[in-house]
């Protein structure tokens, strides 16, 4: 048949699993760090870093480190609202998400929504969080909100200096862009497969499916950040004799935090939907609840699940896309 | 080996040339500098003789075979119209945009042939920049703008904002310190950049239309306060312009740029009274010519009056310095001369020669009556080319 001759099959996912096995084999001990790590920020925020230090402390103490951080950076930038805010969030983050009764995180969490935007977003925070706790999900949510802080960390650590580099040099910047479409637009779910082969089942293969799908707007935003800072000004820079790193430290960066910010904030929305996803590798947390309520067909549960990811959701978007437009 | 002692050779020379009290601040020789795919071909085209629009296909001849000197403690003024390459040329005096040909030197050292450490010393020690559009960092306050660049220097905290903090006052700006840039008038804000570029203390500041995206009120008051600080501070200046009459106001020297190349060089009385070529001549048609010539550009020699009329004359006398603007009223209320006095050797006024309202009235009106009272398009006029003059 003449069909025979142009019918032909690339194996195409045999090599993908070839080269999973070899990564598996190669880079057994750093993968296994990098799980430990991710497992480690993961229950520093659900329970507290009292929990994790290999010393028994009080289980307050966290807090008093993210007062005097908070106030060493409100006093740097000379702005008591940007140093009560920080030390807001890292006292949640430290002290741990489950260790005070519901109604004081929701309540810190809406003195952050306060400072970060308008006594209106406190309150619109307060009844959200009320009805997180309403439904019985409040556990849920608070693992949720733990996944894509460290999610949303790890996403900016590898992101942000990769957009300065793409900023830095065009052929990385071209090199860089088909890899970032292709983590950006590959069916999520598939990423759920290799994460399950490295990680096994459970919260740590849920961040990295989630890191991967959700990294490329903290890339793309630096770039883009970098690139729209006001030519002349990067010039003055270079004509006072400043030296390339100062200038991206001192004038570059500084200029483009707002559009860093905007990348940031698609961050967290890209990995909110994307935590959902990984409940279906035993990531738990609301995502756990959908996926629950998706095999029991349980419409009731479902539209819990999902109005708690919603509040999340807006909350995260509101609170992160103010703070980087915010002046002193 | 050789050739690298060859090099420190060279660079001994420089050195001990720019302990000469005379040596020039900045000098361009030969400077050519062209975009494109292959910029040193085209410098190659140009210097085998063809001209910028035969080489357009291949790219942009922006500067072409530019020479001149600026002195310590000068104002040279490059003057032309925009795309005239001039705004290219001040930024290959610093690097910005490194010459495809010839050679920079600043206080003595070439910095065509510096390596990025080297340059970025040299800017931070001899070469403060204004920028047309200010440039202000609008995340830092005025004073930390000002500080700006004796931070690059290293200078610590407390001493820089200290010195930021005097320039500011020197410029009229007492009080704005801790504002943020937004919060200031496009004046104001020229300001912070003239304070930037003097607070940073180096000999040589470049100036690329400092002033020319402020109103013309604003901008008067500029250049009579950038005199000023002139004759305070002695800073050698390389300003850009595309306004002759700002040229000729703020000038010790001009040099007037045309497609790339430099037309003429001269003093503004020169370039008023001797034009090099039609181009030069059209252009200064319509300058304010009082503001520019004085007592001395106009004056005839004693020879030219009567010794009754000089005996007359002598009861006014007025500065070889003085301009046209103030001259004219004085000579209107005298007895129809005045003498003009310089100073001498030892500081006692000389008789130098004598203006008659006649020599007044010929000396407002532009050369060559013939020429039109406009500038012309770039292209519609031929220029000889600038070798002569360079």
């Amino acid at each position: 048949m003449a069909d025979e001759a142009i019918d032909f099959r690339i194996p195409l996912g045999d090599w993908t699993e070839t080269a999973e096995d070899w990564i598996q084999d190669v880079f057994d001990t750093p993968l296994g760090l990098l799980a430990d790590l991710m497992r480690m920020l993961f229950d520093i925020i659900t329970d507290g870093l009292a929990s994790v230090l290999p010393v028994e402390v009080p289980e307050w103490s966290p807090l008093i480190l993210a007062l005097l951080l908070g106030l060493g950076l409100g006093f740097a930038a000379k702005s008591w609202r940007l140093g009560l805010g920080t030390a807001l969030v890292l006292g949640l983050i430290l002290g741990g998400l489950h260790l005070p009764p519901w109604y004081i995180v929701a309540v810190v969490f809406a003195a952050i929504a306060w400072l970060a935007k308008s006594w209106k977003l406190a309150l619109g925070t307060l009844v959200g969080m009320t009805l997180i706790f309403g439904v019985g999900l409040w556990e849920e949510a608070m693992d949720t909100l733990a996944l894509v802080a460290v999610a949303t960390l790890i996403s900016i650590v590898i992101g942000v200096p990769l957009g300065i580099a793409a900023a830095y040099s065009r052929t990385f910047s071209a090199g860089l862009r088909p890899v970032l479409d292709f983590l950006q637009t590959m069916p999520p779910m598939v990423y759920l497969i290799p994460a399950i082969a490295f990680f096994s089942v459970g919260v740590v293969p849920g961040m990295v499916a989630t890191i991967l799908f959700s990294m490329a707007p903290s890339a793309r935003l630096t770039e883009l950040g970098i690139r729209g800072v006001n030519h002349e000004v990067v010039e003055v820079g270079e004509a006072f004799g400043a030296s390339t790193s100062r200038i991206l430290r001192q004038i570059q960066l500084p200029l483009a935090v707002p559009t860093i910010m905007v990348g940031i904030n698609q961050v967290i929305m890209l990995g909110l939907s994307m935590v959902v996803i990984a409940g279906m590798v035993g990531a738990g947390a609301l995502g756990g609840e959908v996926v629950r309520a998706l095999s029991g067909n349980d419409l009731a549960l479902g539209v819990e699940a999902g109005i708690c990811v919603v509040v999340l959701a807006m909350f995260l978007d509101r609170i992160t896309a103010h703070s980087g437009r915010a002046k002193t | 080996m050789l050739k690298r002692w060859l090099l420190h050779q060279r660079e001994y020379e420089v050195l001990s040339e720019s302990d000469h009290a005379a040596a020039p601040a900045v000098s361009v020789q030969n400077v050519y500098k062209a975009f494109g795919r292959r910029p040193k071909q085209i410098v190659k085209r140009l210097k085998e003789g063809a001209t910028r629009q035969e080489l357009t296909s291949q790219g942009t001849a922006a500067v072409i075979d530019a020479s001149f000197d600026v002195n310590p403690g000068e104002i040279f003024v490059v003057m032309g119209l925009s795309g005239s390459g001039k705004s290219t040329l001040i930024r290959t005096l610093n690097g910005l945009q490194p010459p495809t040909d010839g050679v920079v030197k600043i206080m003595g050292q070439d910095i065509t042939a510096a390596n990025k450490t080297e340059l970025r010393r040299l800017r931070r020690e001899h070469l403060a920049m204004v920028f047309q559009h200010f440039a202000l960092f609008p995340h830092r306050t005025v004073l930390d703008n000002a500080a700006y660049g004796l931070e690059i220097q290293g200078v610590d905290r407390a001493e820089r904002r200290r010195r930021a903090g005097d320039i500011l006052s020197k410029v009229g700006l007492e009080g704005w310190a801790d504002h943020y840039p937004d919060a200031l008038s496009g004046g104001m804000q020229q300001r912070v950049g003239l304070a930037r570029a003097l607070a940073a203390d180096t000999d040589i500041m470049l100036m690329d239309e400092a002033f020319s995206a402020l109103d013309p009120l604003i901008r008067r008051e500029m250049q009579g306060q950038l005199l000023h600080l002139q004759e305070e501070l002695g800073k050698t200046i390389v300003f850009i312009t595309h306004d002759l009459n700002e040229a000729m106001y703020l000038g010790d020297r001009i040099a007037v740029m045309k497609d790339g190349e430099i037309a003429q060089i001269g003093t503004p009385a020169d370039i008023l009274s001797k034009p090099a070529d039609d181009y030069v001549a059209s252009f200064i048609a319509d300058v304010d010519r009082t503001r520019v010539l004085t007592a001395e550009s106009v004056m005839v020699p004693p020879a030219a009056l009567s010794e009754e009329e000089q005996v007359r004359a002598r009861t006014t006398t007025v500065k070889a310095g003085m301009t046209l603007q103030e001259l004219v009223p004085v000579a209107i209320r005298s007895d129809g001369a005045v003498a003009v006095e310089g100073d001498g050797r030892d500081g006692e006024p000389v008789q130098m020669g004598y203006v008659k309202l006649a020599n007044l009235l010929e000396a407002m009106a532009p050369p060559e009556t013939g020429t039109h009272p406009t500038v012309p398009e770039p292209e519609t006029s031929t220029v000889k080319p600038a070798g002569e003059d360079a």
